[in-house]
């Protein structure tokens, strides 16, 4: 057969249609064979549509279906002559072999033409009371199709009633196929803003799908168990009734259907108040979360995806399993990275050191991104485990000493973390640090190591030196790194005025005068205001106290989580974001359909995405971060971001629905701003201004405003705001002035 | 749901594309040819662009390809592909292109059957096997009443088995394998030793039976709540054919069902505490200078004498400025594979309670390249016969029939590693 994808001969069509009329039965069947197979690879056979249709009355099963394969594909294409075959298939649904029926009505389904429609609805009520279940089945999905191409026939036929009655099928894979039709068009409606609640999983539907799940496939179940998590529970009896019915699905073989039992069980747990209860459950969930790894990698990855999700749920799930998570070296990346983050979740006092031999074992392996997501996860587990951070510190020193120059720059980036969790306490790894400044080409390590000097500046003899080597350099380097040299650099001056004077001067004459970056020239104009008229406060300023971070135990918003649950072992679930970022309902759709229907929300989620971009707007900005002290305040975010996290308390709080006005918590972000800064605070806005020394910078900042754009733009126009609010004096002048208090 | 269904060979041609929902056009197929096939650089099964959701899983060169425009059910669209894998391995043997292309008017009427407008059916290899054969059906009127008997039982209650099956002499075998799962640190110490058990049965019985399986298991569901077990083995999870009533086994922890006819896997199960280890590995691997590397690699076997472990291959990796590999090993034979930088070192046999012992040395070259060597994990495959790991041992298997018939069981154990039994050193 391998011949009928031999090259493409001169005429084959017409010879395809000479052997579809001849007149032995094999020829032509071979001949649908070939047709079939060039349809496969594209190419155009749907002239020969009226030879193939000729061959669709037989008693041969297997030629029947390769008719059927192509006429649906061609159906839309010749719509005049599709209606040739409908005779065909009304008198197949009458066929006394219930295959052939079947056949004949799962192919008028997919056939789309809207000429043959008519003709499908008297089948179609025919085969759904069909005395053969295999019958009936295909006729409960035929329904969702036909609701897909037209749905008021369905209306008018009164076919959403009679699957209503399918329900109660005696047949359990008869129930799974409804449940399943009655969600797709549920679903279909539900998109196309129809109010009307299709399928709604009443209290007596509910005990038919309790009875059916035990009895139907695997593919059933999960329809089953997907219906299962709509219901609304009355009341805590109906919770618990259907955990302790769904749980004993949780040793199924098919990993689909365990994932929908667990789902069916974390959303209706929410209505069980007895904690015993709960307990049993999340106990008996444990094992099956962990046999899934035994699956093939794509699905163990599935598995990993919502593992993590529930962890963030439920810490304790699985506390004592970490080494189930321990990767193998054969083991997809895909796969490793999400093991990885599950072990630092599960990480604990009593299982840190099994843990960080892991983890340094991870770091000599092969793949540049594993090693460095492992070198990451011994920094996370520095922060989270108080008592493990000198263990760690120690691996992160034998692997700096390997000098491999992607392990040593992750490791200074990894450990700046560590520093600023535990500020002065391992301060004896800096000279390490420093051996290895040739190394560092990256600029996140780059500036970490910076940062790093500039904050122990009075303990590092050759401070001044060192970070000379990088204003040398100035011009050449990223911004991240102008800026924590900057940064750095002052910092430095205030811890030792008398050696580093003209290192600052130098450094703030290059940033001001040879940089492109505004941010860059923004602060040092800042720091040299700040330095010339009150070094008091540009001390209060630069060495501001800071909060300690910490490692966050979410990665997502707590409604989100709640929403993710609620939806595991789908794409949402794995890419861990709500399905309406990745699933548009076609172009004019995406924007015209109100999502959620109701005004409310959609005005939150207006706010919520301004909050956002406001979000992401300061993290790579620095808007109102004078230093980043002040950005410590949020997660760790700009040059100290280990993990990136829409996690300003203002913007969670508007993420999970408690604030509607992006207005209010704007002014929030801005008013912890100016209190961290540790300045009197006054008014929020006004604070900021205060600290600076009566810069009068009050004024760009004050109109806080509300829309999202123009927040952006404010920190571009600022220099020149600054300028004009000073006396007449233009910018060479005003800098010459400064230059003259030194 | 799955919205289209495709197989790719692995120059990304279309081997096989079926859409079920309208959706999509056919021309997707292209955007994964340019996206997943041709890009060398892939590091996720799933790949959305847009609104459309590419799942794939590779196997023997072709790509398995599902396609979904919604927010699909990740977990059952492989499962699905897996299945469809399962399927066509019992249909013509192994998956690979040529296999598909000689086979394709077989798969799309697989395909249409086991998947409907996206949603997976009835899809148990043996009730498919009854009505999609490899010889052409004719529809006639006996035709009819046997299709629908095929039917309703393809639908039914158990729906993985006829009800007119007859033998003449009633057997079931039932193979208990392990696969030992370790990971052995440098130092010695076990980081991870569990067991993927399966239960795998061949029933030929004839009716309708009942059958009641027992093991000498506890299932452990909280760990905490150990007591004396005396020799039962604590199994951590197990979980079952669709055949098996979970409900029953949730309540009473009785495992019974109503097996197909033919091959199947009854359970699988996970154990973590004493687990047996075969066999020891002690590997003694030192760099000397930046010039050679000696190995000397001890194999302990670690179980009663009168087994024996075959099929024996240890995978020692070697640096990759490997030059030549000098190895003596009394026992067995040991190459060098330059392709793999692993000396792969085959034993037939090893009785119980034997020791055999690899020494060698390996040459390097010289290189610029100052990286310190990974050192990946020694790797050991083998099987013994009638020894489990994990010490399960099965204590009945009762089958119960209307006509009361005199049945034959067997059974087999067999402990087996293949990639997943590492040693680093």
């Amino acid at each position: 057969m391998s011949t009928f994808r031999g090259p493409p001969r001169k005429g084959e069509n017409y010879e395809l249609s000479a052997d579809l009329n001849s007149e032995y039965q094999s020829k032509r069947k071979d001949a649908i064979k070939r047709v079939i197979a060039n349809m496969t690879v594209q190419k155009d056979v749907s002239g020969l549509f009226p030879d193939v249709l000729k061959n669709m009355q037989t008693d041969d099963l297997e030629q029947k279906k390769l008719v059927y394969l192509y006429l649906m594909n061609y159906a839309k294409t010749q719509p005049e002559l599709v209606i040739l075959a409908v005779n065909t298939f009304v008198k197949d649904t009458d066929d006394p072999n219930p295959l052939v029926r079947a056949l004949a009505i799962r192919t008028m389904g997919c056939l789309r033409a809207e000429k043959i429609i008519d003709y499908l609805c008297d089948p179609l009520q025919k085969c759904l009371r069909d005395e053969n279940p295999y019958v009936r089945k295909t006729a409960a999905l035929c329904v969702a199709k036909l609701y897909d191409l037209k749905p008021d026939l369905v209306i008018e036929n009164g076919f959403l009633e009679t699957l209503q009655e399918m329900i109660a099928d005696s047949n359990p894979m008869v129930v799974a196929n409804t449940v399943a039709a009655l969600t797709d068009i549920h679903e279909a409606a539900v998109a196309n803003g129809s109010s009307v609640e299709i399928f709604i999983v009443t209290n007596a539907v509910l005990n038919k799908l309790l009875i059916a799940l035990n009895e139907c496939s695997e593919w059933g179940r999960v329809a089953i168990l997907n219906a299962l998590s709509r219901y609304e529970t009355s009341d805590e009896r109906e919770s618990e009734h259907i955990c302790e019915r769904v749980v004993p699905q949780f040793q199924h073989a098919n990993a689909s259907v365990v994932l929908a039992a667990v789902k069916v069980i974390m959303i209706h747990l929410r209505g069980v108040r007895s904690d015993n209860l709960v307990k049993q459950m999340i106990r008996k969930m444990a094992p099956p979360l962990v046999t899934l790894l035994s699956n093939p990698p794509e699905v163990q990855w599935v598995a990993l995806r919502d593992i993590n999700l529930l962890l963030q749920k439920r810490p304790d799930i699985l506390s004592s399993e970490m080494r189930v998570f321990f990767c193998k070296y054969n083991d997809p990346l895909y796969v490793k990275v999400e093991k990885l983050d599950i072990m630092v979740r599960l990480a604990g006092e009593n299982n840190v050191d099994a843990l960080l031999s892991e983890l340094k074992e991870y770091a000599s392996e092969v793949d540049v991104d594993f090693v460095r997501r492992s070198i990451k996860a011994i920094g996370q587990t520095a922060i989270k485990i108080d008592e493990a951070a000198e263990r760690c510190v120690n691996v992160l020193l034998d692997l700096i000493n390997t000098r491999v120059s992607y392990v040593v720059q992750e490791a200074v980036v990894v450990m700046k973390d560590v520093f600023r969790k535990y500020p002065s306490t391992y301060e004896g790894v800096i000279p390490t640090l420093c051996a290895n400044l040739d190394e560092l080409d990256e600029p996140e390590a780059k500036a970490s190591l910076i940062w790093i000097i500039g904050e122990y500046a009075n303990k590092i003899d050759n401070a001044d030196e060192l970070l000379g080597i990088f204003v040398e350099t100035f011009t050449e380097e990223s911004y991240p790194v102008q800026l924590q040299t900057l940064t750095a650099v002052v910092k430095l001056y205030l811890r030792k005025p008398d050696s580093s004077q003209g290192l600052v001067q130098r450094v703030l004459n290059t940033a001001t005068k040879d940089c492109d970056s505004p941010d860059v020239r923004d602060r040092a104009y800042i720091y040299w205001r700040l330095l010339s008229t009150d070094p008091g406060a540009a001390k209060s300023v630069v060495q501001a106290h800071r909060p300690t971070i910490s490692l966050p135990r979410t990665t997502v918003s707590p409604a989100l989580l709640e929403e993710l649950i609620s939806e595991i072992s789908t794409l949402a679930s794995i890419y861990h974001k709500p399905a309406e970022t990745f699933v548009g309902r076609g172009r004019v759709g995406a924007d015209s359909i109100p999502r959620k229907g109701t005004d409310l929300e959609e005005d939150q989620n207006t706010a919520r995405k301004a909050i956002q971009t406001v979000a992401a707007g300061q993290q790579s900005e620095n808007l109102l971060n004078f230093d980043d002290p002040t950005s410590d305040e949020q997660q760790p975010s700009g040059l100290a971001a280990t993990q990136v996290l829409s996690a300003t308390p203002a913007a969670a709080n508007l993420l999970s629905g408690t604030s509607s006005n992006p207005l209010d918590d704007l002014v929030s972000i801005f008013g912890s701003t100016g209190l961290s800064n540790g300045v009197a605070p006054g008014q929020p806005q006004g604070g900021l201004g205060a600290g600076l020394g009566g810069l009068s910078f009050g004024a760009p900042i004050s109109p806080a405003p509300p829309m999202t754009p123009s927040v952006l733009q404010a920190a571009t126009p600022a220099p020149t705001q600054l300028t004009h609010q000073q006396p007449p004096p233009p910018q060479q002048a005003a800098s010459e002035d400064l230059l003259g208090l030194f | 749901m799955i919205s289209a269904f495709f197989i790719f060979n692995q120059k990304g041609e279309v081997l096989i594309s079926r859409l079920y929902r309208t959706d999509l056009k056919r021309s997707i197929a292209d955007v994964f040819r340019i996206q997943v096939v041709s890009n060398s650089d892939v590091r996720s099964p799933i790949i959305t662009l847009g609104s459309t959701s590419f799942f794939h899983v590779r196997v023997n060169n072709l790509y398995v390809v599902a396609v979904t425009k919604c927010n699909a059910n990740a977990a059952l669209v492989f499962e699905y592909c897996y299945r469809f894998i399962a399927i066509a391995k019992s249909y013509f043997g192994k998956v690979d292109e040529e296999s598909v292309k000689n086979n394709f008017v077989l798969i799309y009427e697989l395909i249409d059957e086991i998947n409907d407008f996206g949603y997976p059916q009835n899809s148990e290899i043996d009730t498919l096997k009854t009505y999609i054969t490899t010889e052409s059906v004719m529809s006639t009127n006996v035709a009819a009443e046997e299709s629908s008997k095929i039917t309703t039982q393809a639908t039914g209650a158990t729906s993985w088995r006829r009800n007119d099956v007859k033998y003449k002499k009633n057997e079931a075998f039932v193979d208990v394998v392990e696969t030992v799962n370790l990971s052995m640190s440098a130092k010695g110490t076990v980081l991870r030793a569990d067991v993927d058990g399966h239960i795998l049965m061949r029933a030929y019985l004839s009716g309708t039976p009942e059958c009641k399986f027992g093991l000498n298991d506890k299932l452990v569901i909280d760990k905490s709540e150990k007591g004396s077990l005396g020799d039962a083995v604590e199994l951590d999870d197990c979980r079952f054919h669709q055949c098996v009533r979970l409900d029953e086994f949730d309540s009473s922890r009785t495992i019974s069902f109503v097996p197909p006819d033919g091959e199947f896997e009854l359970m699988t199960y996970r154990s973590t505490s004493n687990v047996k280890l075969p066999l020891r590995v002690i590997p003694t691997v030192t760099e000397i200078g930046t010039t050679s590397v000696s190995y000397v690699v001890t194999v302990k076997t670690n179980f009663n004498n009168k087994l024996s472990a075959t099929n024996v291959v240890i995978r020692i990796p070697t640096p990759l400025n490997t030059t030549t590999v000098d190895c003596k090993a009394p026992n067995g034979k040991a190459k060098y594979v330059p392709a793999e930088n692993v000396v792969v070192w085959k034993i037939p046999r090893i009785q119980g309670g034997q020791e055999v012992t690899l020494s060698g040395t390996a040459q390097l070259t010289s290189t610029t390249h100052r990286q310190a060597w990974a050192r990946p994990p020694i790797d050991v495959d083998f099987q013994v016969l009638m020894f489990t790991s994990s010490g399960l041992i099965v204590r009945f298997l009762k089958v119960f029939e209307k006509s009361n018939y005199h049945s034959i069981k067997w059974v087999r154990y067999l402990t087996k590693a293949s990639g997943s039994y590492q040693v680093r050193f």
